[in-house]
């Protein structure tokens, strides 16, 4: 048993996630590949998205895949720090939109 | 590092599994060349830059080049009806001393003529006379353009040279390159800046043709993406760097037995500024010459033993299978 839960080779064991539920893994594999791939957004567009996706859902592996995907269709530095900052601007714009939650009770229940 | 603690590094790397094996279990080894339809002649180790992922190391302190005798035999040996393209590498081969009785010599051929620039030496006094040399006798410019970044491609290059190389790409598109209808062809190169692989040619094209046009006003015809083979100074920085195991992992989890068929050597001669052969020009630095049934200087060009020998293949090899494939001409066509 390895000692992390968290690996950098481990990123190569996803072309593998199919194991045990084969028929499950494929059709994931091909809404996977045909999300991803370009359509009537670029491929550059979506790695940008998956990027800020991976950052905002903490997921080390899909950080390391997409930062390699952007470097590798010339994106700049600045594009990407750019796509996670409309990520993390969106995780507190989420945050303090559930603020509407707490004040809707506070002056609920408030005398 | 030298040719031989090179190819010591990356057979230790490749040990788990060796290109060879890898090519046996998609039934294709050994690999045979197809025919001889490229010449590459790498004409001289000198260069006016030093760039840190050059793989034949040239730099202005280097002094190689190929002699008289030796591009006469390249000629010689193009002349056979099968060889439809010589192209010309170094280093800079705008400084080889005899580039441009060569390009005179050759131009009568009836062959597809290319010169692999880096374009910044064009702006140089002494060299600028290539640019109308080049359009006169109708060559192919190949220009190497790493990144779109400025930044990124003067980390690679050195300061200051992109911008260089786009002033360059503006003079030769003044002289027709890269425009409709004259036939003048100008193709960039991609190749990444860092320790990972090229993305998709049709994606970073399109992104080259529209930022080089809004941005410089630059016109092109082709972009190629090439994946950095890990010989030369880029393998000291991915040694130096700690990124060697991690790209040598990724090159193998790339390979795509589809490209195995049209990998460059196939149909690709390299000539050494020594007038030695080799299977391409990343064999060259490591120097590996070509299996022992085929001759090994150009003065003993024999057509028919070249263009069935075997290729020698090891572990760098892998550079050239990985994703969409990778040769002198971009991604492979399969
Ligand atoms: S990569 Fe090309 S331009 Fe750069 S040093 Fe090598 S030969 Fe010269
Ligand atoms: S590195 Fe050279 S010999 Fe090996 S596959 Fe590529 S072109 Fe052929």
């Amino acid at each position: 048993m390895s000692q992390q839960y968290y690996e950098t080779k481990d990123l190569q064991d996803f072309s593998n996630i199919g194991e045990f539920a084969p028929e499950q893994g494929k059709k994931f594999f091909d809404y996977y590949i045909s999300s991803t791939s370009g359509g009537k957004l670029s491929e550059r567009e979506k790695a940008l998205i998956a990027l800020a996706v991976a950052t905002v859902r903490h997921c080390p592996y899909c950080i390391d895949a997409y930062t390699n995907k952007c470097l590798s269709l010339g994106l700049g530095n600045d594009e990407m720090m750019e796509a996670i900052h409309v990520g993390a601007a969106m995780v507190a714009g989420d945050t303090l939109a559930h603020a509407t939650q707490m004040r809707k009770i506070v002056k609920q229940k408030e005398m | 590092m030298s040719h031989t603690e090179q190819q010591e590094l990356l057979e230790h790397l490749n040990s788990s599994q060796s290109f060879a094996e890898r090519l046996k279990a998609c039934s294709s080894y050994p690999l045979h060349a197809q025919a001889v339809e490229t010449l590459q002649m790498n004409i001289t180790r000198r260069c006016n830059l030093c760039c840190r992922h050059c793989h034949v190391a040239a730099s202005p302190d280097r002094s190689e080049e190929m002699s008289r005798e030796d591009m006469e035999a390249c000629i010689r040996a193009a002349a056979h009806p099968e060889i439809k393209t010589l192209d010309i590498t170094g280093g800079a081969p705008e400084m080889h001393s005899r580039l441009a009785w060569f390009i005179n010599e050759a131009a009568g051929m009836q062959k597809r003529l290319l010169v692999r620039s880096n374009a910044a030496i064009l702006l140089e006094k002494q060299y600028a006379h290539f640019l109308d040399i080049y359009a006169d006798a109708g060559v192919e410019v190949v220009v190497s353009l790493p990144n779109l970044h400025r930044d990124r491609t003067d980390r690679m290059r050195g300061p200051e040279v992109f911008g260089k190389i786009v002033k360059a790409l503006g003079k030769l598109n003044a002289r027709g390159y890269g425009m409709p209808g004259t036939g003048l062809v100008l193709d960039l190169v991609h190749n990444p800046v860092g320790a990972f692989l090229p993305g998709s040619q049709t994606a970073l094209e399109e992104d080259y043709r529209t930022r080089l046009g809004a941005d410089y006003g630059i016109a092109f015809n082709r972009l190629y993406c090439l994946t950095n083979c890990p010989v030369g100074r880029y393998l000291d920085f991915l040694k130096r760097s700690g990124n060697l195991g991690q790209y040598i992992g990724m090159l193998k989890e790339a390979f795509n037995s589809d490209a195995v068929g049209s990998v460059m050597c196939r149909t690709t001669l390299s000539v050494g500024f020594d007038g030695r052969l080799f299977d391409c020009d990343f064999n060259q630095i490591l120097d590996l010459t070509l299996s022992s049934e085929a001759p090994v200087h150009i003065r003993d060009f024999d057509y028919d033993k070249i263009a069935r020998r075997e290729i020698v293949v090891r572990g760098h090899c892998y550079s050239c299978t990985a994703g969409a494939g990778s040769s002198c001409q971009g991604s492979l066509e399969t």
